[in-house]
């Protein structure tokens, strides 16, 4: 964790910070929706990097705990329940609870089978929401933004903003302290070889649960700003593809940088809105098909973008584990 | 609860075990010689479905259709594996779920530019709609009892290929040691290649099989890539015998506990309890099943490989 790293973390988070004044300056208030957005998803992408990226944890389940955190409050509000100092918690103790069982179920497997099982576990999830006639099955189920007795206004668009900002700024500060203590060593060191590390006389199974728990808590939190974001929660939130997008996020941005992630949903996100565009202004009609243009970047990405965009700034070459991390 | 219906989901979900077998079989050869994760592996489903219907459409046989959408496959699953997969050998199974993630946009998408968005409906010929009573009183349709047959028979001829041929051995060589067989003389990259292509074979004919049952669109294949996941965790990575049995075994239980389950619980809660919970765990069922297996055996019921 070098000082560019943390001078980087500080010039994104303060460019986030100074996109609201500007949409009011040029009067373009989509460009703050489209940031929150993109914000929500930093956090959940910066969760995943916990464990992918330090913690070499391949979870290809990970939305599935944004999907805990936004039912959380979809469910609450359904019952009229829209206080966020509730929401808040309940959510957040969901996504641990759900964490910790998946964890702790996956982790006594490794390699490709803790990819195929965390993603076998989120699709659980997923078609369990569907079957929840109750709230909306299939289609999902609109819910209020959430109260904080009138001391925070979430329908108002620059208050909502930074409190996404805020819980950003703080997750990145958290993890990153988290990373530089005596648990991110072992968790890292757990990822380079388990098995001395057990030797050595660490129970990494428990450090690595621990790791994984708080990253599905904080991807809750995600959720509960998802849900306030859209004011509306579906089973889509959970769909396996979402999970990919997450990890593509993660390695777009480099992987264990923790501001990388955040980088690599900014620009996934773009792309995704501004891929069809382009795409439209070549062809007509060509905009709908973004996505044969986005699978091979992707795979471009995943080939040749060693180290991400997070290199491209911070010039420390991240060097794959080889099979190591499979 | 009535025991015909009951036998006739059991029916249902052995022909939706098989058809999960067809996928799985080739997703489980490709990681046991490759070491390769596939999740483009359920685009095959799709693509040999929107080829059946094609030429079906062409040839206007039933079967000319297939005949011609088998070839095409193996093609399709050839062209694939030389032109993307082969890079991806040498890469950590992150580069590798990625990379065929990517590869999942590009295939659906390129299926909606050919065939356009709308779903597909293939039909079947007079003489495959019928159905007979294999048990008085229980008349089940023959399409789904020739899938079971066609599933089983690929089953027995996957078997008779590892087990008694020379192809076979090399699959088997190649799982446990790729590179000796390479310096051994072999040409590995084109086993390689054929391995890849029969499994895409595989995957297409449970989409053509699949075609007649229900309709065609973009993404068909990507929720029974899950379940085959699903049957491969549980039947052991690498393994076809695993993969036979898990399949069986996850078609089995999803079917019937879809039927079973709410009238099961109706025995403990009150009706309406059990009518809004039943549906809810029944669709989790399998992967409790799955979660269970795993606690008592973590790779699986025949752990082909270790590590």
């Amino acid at each position: 964790m070098d000082r560019r790293q943390i001078w980087l973390s500080l010039a994104t988070l303060a460019m986030f910070a100074a996109v609201p004044p500007l949409t009011v300056i040029f009067d373009q208030p989509f460009y703050m929706d489209m940031i929150a957005r993109i914000m929500v998803f930093a956090i959940a992408a910066v969760s995943l990097d916990l464990i992918l990226g330090h913690g070499g944890m391949v979870s290809f389940g990970h939305a599935v705990y944004m999907g805990v955190g936004a039912y959380a409050v979809g469910i609450l509000s359904y019952y009229g329940l829209d206080n966020g100092f509730l929401q808040i918690p309940v959510a957040l103790g969901a996504s641990a609870l759900i964490g910790l069982v998946f964890g702790a179920m996956s982790l006594r497997t490794t390699g490709v089978y803790f990819i195929m099982i965390t993603l076998a576990f989120a699709q659980m999830l997923y078609f369990l929401a569907i079957s929840l006639e109750e709230f909306g099955g299939d289609d999902g189920m609109s819910s209020m933004r959430s109260e904080f007795g009138g001391v925070i206004d979430m329908y108002d668009a620059m208050q909502f903003y930074y409190v996404i900002f805020v819980v950003l700024a703080l997750v990145l500060f958290g993890l990153h302290r988290l990373v530089l203590s005596r648990f991110g060593m072992v968790i890292r060191a757990a990822r380079s070889n388990d098995r001395r590390m057990q030797a050595v006389g660490f129970p990494t199974y428990r450090y690595k649960l621990a790791a994984f728990t708080l990253a599905s808590t904080i991807c809750g939190l995600a959720g509960v700003l998802f849900a306030n974001l859209n004011e509306f929660v579906s089973p889509d939130v959970m769909h396996w593809t979402h999970s990919g997008e997450l990890m593509v996020m993660v390695i777009m941005g480099g992987m264990g940088t923790l501001i990388g992630p955040v980088l690599g949903a900014t620009a996934f996100l773009l792309l995704e809105e501004y891929l069809p565009q382009w795409m439209e202004m070549a062809m007509t009609n060509a905009g709908e098909h973004w996505a044969i243009i986005m699978g091979p970047i992707l795979i471009a990405i995943v080939l040749f973008g060693r180290g991400g965009i997070h290199a491209l700034f911070a010039a420390t070459i991240w060097r794959s584990g080889g099979k190591r991390n499979g | 609860m009535d025991t015909l219906l009951l036998l006739e989901q059991f029916f249902n979900g052995l022909q939706f075990g098989v058809m999960l077998f067809l996928i799985a079989a080739g997703l489980t050869l490709v990681f046991g010689i490759m070491d390769m994760v596939n999740l483009a592996h359920g685009s095959l489903v799709m693509i040999g479905a929107y080829l059946a219907t094609t030429f079906i459409g062409w040839t206007g046989s039933f079967l000319g259709g297939l005949a011609l959408a088998i070839p095409a496959t193996f093609a399709v699953g050839a062209l694939v594996e030389v032109v993307a997969l082969r890079t991806l050998y040498r890469r950590n199974h992150l580069e590798q779920v990625l990379a065929t993630f990517g590869l999942i946009l590009f295939f659906n998408e390129i299926v909606r530019i050919i065939w356009g968005p709308i779903s597909l409906y293939s039909g079947l010929p007079d003489y495959l709609t019928g159905q007979v009573e294999i048990i008085p009183g229980a008349p089940y349709p023959v399409f789904r009892l020739i899938i079971i047959a066609v599933g089983l028979a690929v089953a027995g001829i996957i078997y008779a290929i590892v087990a008694h041929t020379r192809l076979g051995m090399l699959i088997r060589a190649g799982a446990s040691n790729n590179e000796m067989v390479g310096a051994l003389g072999i040409n590995i990259k084109s086993l390689f290649t054929f391995v890849f292509a029969l499994g895409a074979v595989f995957a297409g004919l449970a989409g053509m099989l699949l075609g007649p049952l229900t309709s065609v669109e973009p993404g068909i294949g990507e929720p029974l890539l899950i379940l085959a996941f699903v049957v491969i965790i549980i039947g052991g990575i690498g393994s076809i015998r695993g993969a036979f049995i898990a399949a069986i075994l996850v078609g089995v239980v999803d079917t019937v506990g879809r039927v079973a389950l709410p009238v099961l619980l109706r025995a403990f809660v009150t009706d309406a309890a059990a009518d809004t919970a039943g549906p809810a765990v029944a669709s989790m069922l399998i992967y409790i099943l799955m979660a269970a297996i795993l606690v008592v055996r973590p790779q699986g019921l025949f752990p082909a490989r270790t590590g």
